[in-house]
């Protein structure tokens, strides 16, 4: 996927005048932070399973090869074949060279970032087969020719009325004058048109929400049942999977599992939780003939070992995006590639670099948010510091912000300097606001003055007043005078 | 500065001595409020000096990545601050600063790293000082008014202020407090953040502010000012009648003058020790 990364100002600037945009995100802002909170008030050891799946995870990222190769070894046990991805091109074309094998001429799709990550659509597209996603978000925007705004819910962005008019522009053999005024309606309509798409389709395409080493089980989540239909009709299901899913065993699936949910969307537990492991076997009653697991690197070992590989601790919930004031501002497609929201201003940078992503980790207010309902408490503003430094260090921070922080350097580690400028500059402030109280436009801060009013400063700094009531004392003096 | 306002002694006879971090915005924008975290602290029994040498905690600079103009100014922090029992400042922003992030900073320092560490674990943001530190059990004030609480976001998260300024505001004479259901949603200002993304910030800021106005409370307060200045500055251009004070200025009865941009600020009162 072709990032816009860069552009972040102008798609935010596009994002708040969107009124359709504005609306949807008005709603869902309540909506997911409301459930998580009451899923968690009811859960007493919510933040104590929160530790444990942080040390599952640190645990596995510090011997990830042996739980790969643990799992690779289980996987070709149960029938199915591993393929290792160094990167997108190299995932996209073992997708293409299966298709080809199998002769295939329809995928159908589970929900995947993964996919997304890799722009597996386009290629499928252009090498001549049909792609249906079948998750209900998905079938939207892929119907819209969007990406997905949100990683666990991609048609977020989308409001009703707008889906009933795709639908009625994409489905051309039903009825014009049908009733798409209910949300149930909607679904209906989708279902019966995938339905079919299930059925003719030849090659299954999932992602994986964990990789279970010691059984090579693949499991995904899904409230839709879309992923089952997906992975159990076809005659091929490949699962496309970044290498940091794997987790030891499914005791160490089922403990992460139980804070997924919560943290997602506040349900207990999602509506389907589906574990496969291989192809089809003599006495199974379906399921696919061919199984095979796509492990994706693409830039994820050279995070380990780094002061980003906390982030490969990541379980994808969306937590972080549906607590963040800035995505809950502008929406996912501003962030410009995959992964939007806290998670994303950490990813982009991690996977594109700091020249193409580095505007996202810049775009937090720091209020720390994301990372107080992360469940694998992952310590989100502290690796977006990180970034910051390293577009510093490289000289990317904009000209104007180095020299004022030259300037600003300069003056605050020098006592007695930064009072005199302080001193003058606020006391030529303070002179001019005094009759006001305040400024309605000031002409070296009109990112401020534009939408709010500057309070006037006093005119005197507090440690001008205080030396007139006292004189300045250190803890010395202090302890001089007790002594007294 | 042993007067009759502050007779207290705590422990062994010896007085708590605190420095106190005026932090820069209060320094240039609204000396009241230092003057007020003076009042608190010294009717809590401390003995309060304010270190000449101090400038800014640095947060500037570290939150644009520029580590090397962070590390210089946080050195002179640490410096300035030697040798007091506590350091206090008004504001959650700065002191998470000091006790979170300048430790991190120097971590490598072969000389600076436990001085550091020392500063970081003797500072305090005001309200949670005197609460936890103290043990002050409420203020003493009055103010007439239905007054809401923003929780700034480094308090809140990184120090976990939240019920001291309510227990202490609790003793307020004529204050009522109705809870803003948005508490824990950041403002928009952010540091740098609300000029290099002017409007992303002022979306944030415009929901905070009608959250506020939706409480029906007339006074609005918070602790830190950079969040105080935003969220007044942005009330004042939206032409809402609701004032905005530091807590420490209502708490240190203080309610009288004037809030966060109206006219009428006069210090000379401060420079003979009368207020309070
Ligand atoms: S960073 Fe944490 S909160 Fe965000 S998606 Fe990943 S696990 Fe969830």
């Amino acid at each position: 996927m072709q990032s816009t990364s860069k552009n972040f100002k102008a798609n935010s600037t596009k994002a708040l005048a969107d009124p359709n945009l504005q609306q949807a995100l008005g709603k869902m802002k309540v909506g997911f932070v409301e459930k998580r909170a009451k899923a968690r008030a009811a859960l007493p050891e919510f933040d104590a399973l929160r530790d444990q799946a942080r040390d599952i995870k640190n645990h596995t990222l510090a011997n990830i090869d042996y739980y790969l190769e643990t799992y690779e070894a289980a996987v070709q046990k149960s029938g199915g074949v591993v393929h290792w991805a160094r990167d997108a091109a190299e995932a996209r074309q073992v997708v293409l060279d299966i298709c080809a094998e199998e002769k295939a001429k329809s995928v159908t799709k589970g929900k995947s970032m993964v996919s997304e990550e890799i722009a597996l659509n386009a290629a499928l597209e252009a090498a001549g087969y049909e792609v249906v996603e079948t998750d209900l978000g998905e079938y939207i925007i892929q119907i819209r020719g969007e990406a997905p705004s949100h990683i666990i819910a991609p048609a977020v962005h989308v409001l009703k009325e707008q889906v009933a008019d795709d639908f009625r522009k994409k489905h051309l053999h039903l009825d014009p004058k049908r009733s798409l005024m209910e949300r149930k309606e909607l679904i209906s309509e989708a279902r019966g048109v995938l339905r079919q798409k299930y059925l003719d389709s030849d090659v299954g395409i999932t992602g994986a929400n964990f990789l279970i080493a010691e059984t090579g089980t693949s499991v995904i989540v899904t409230n839709e049942g879309n992923g089952d239909l997906t992975q159990t009709l076809p005659r091929v299901h490949i699962v496309i999977a970044s290498m940091e899913k794997i987790v030891p065993t499914l005791d160490d699936a089922s403990a992460i599992l139980r804070v997924l949910a919560r943290s997602a969307t506040g349900q207990e537990f999602s509506a389907y939780t589906t574990f496969s492991t291989g192809p089809k076997k003599a006495a199974d009653p379906d399921g696919p003939e061919a199984y095979h697991v796509i492990l994706l690197d693409n830039g994820r070992t050279e995070m380990l070992g780094t002061e980003f590989e906390d982030m490969l601790r990541c379980i994808r919930c969306g937590a972080c995006m549906n607590h963040c004031p800035v995505y809950g501002s502008v929406g996912g497609h501003a962030y410009g590639w995959v992964y939007p929201g806290p998670m994303g201003a950490v990813l982009t940078p991690s996977f594109i670099g700091v020249a193409e992503g580095g505007h996202l980790p810049n775009a937090s207010t720091f209020c720390g948010r994301c990372q107080d309902v992360c469940p694998m408490r992952i310590p989100l503003p502290k690796m977006m510091r990180a970034y910051r430094r390293k577009e510093f260090e490289a000289g990317l921070a904009p000209p104007a912000a180095r020299f004022g922080l030259d300037i600003w350097g300069f003056v605050a580690k020098r006592p007695s300097l930064y009072r005199l400028a302080t001193r003058m500059a606020i006391g030529l402030m303070g002179w001019r606001g005094r009759k006001e109280g305040r400024f309605k436009s000031l002409p070296l801060a009109s990112g401020w003055t534009d939408h709010r009013d500057m309070a006037a400063p006093a005119g005197k700094t507090f440690q001008d007043m205080w030396d007139k009531r006292q004189g300045a004392r250190s803890a010395k003096d202090l302890e001089r005078e007790a002594a007294r | 500065m042993v007067d009759k306002n502050s007779p207290t002694i705590v422990s062994e006879n010896k007085p708590i001595t605190v420095g106190l971090f005026v932090t820069c915005l209060v320094d240039l924008f609204r000396p009241r409020i230092g003057f007020a975290a003076v009042e608190l602290l010294e009717r809590a029994g401390c003995q309060v000096a304010v270190p000449k040498a101090q400038t800014c905690c640095g947060q500037p600079a570290y939150n644009s990545g520029d580590n090397a103009h962070a590390r210089a100014v946080a050195a002179n922090l640490i410096d300035a601050f030697d040798g007091f029992d506590y350091v206090v400042a008004p504001s959650g922003s700065c002191a998470g600063m000091i006790r979170e992030h300048i430790p991190e900073l120097f971590a490598d320092d072969p000389i600076l790293a436990d001085k550091a560490v020392a500063l970081g674990r003797k500072t305090h943001e005001l309200t949670s000082f005197l609460v936890d530190v103290m043990g002050m059990p409420t203020a003493v004030a009055a103010y007439q008014g239905t007054v809401t609480y923003h929780d700034s976001c480094s308090g809140l998260r990184e120090l976990g202020v939240k019920d001291q300024p309510r227990r202490l505001l609790k003793g307020v004479d004529g204050l009522t407090l109705t809870e803003l259901p948005s508490s824990e949603v950041c403002c928009g200002f952010g540091g740098t953040f609300c000029v290099k993304y002017p409007e992303i910030s002022n979306k944030m800021v415009s929901e905070k502010t009608s959250a506020i106005a939706d409480t029906g409370a007339d006074t609005l307060l918070a602790g830190d000012l950079g969040c105080l200045l935003n969220m007044a500055g942005k009330m004042s251009r939206e032409g809402r009648p609701i004032r905005a004070f530091h807590v420490a200025e209502i708490l240190a009865g203080m309610g009288d003058g004037p809030a966060i941009g109206e006219a009428g600020e006069d210090l000379s009162a401060f420079a003979d020790g009368q207020e309070g």
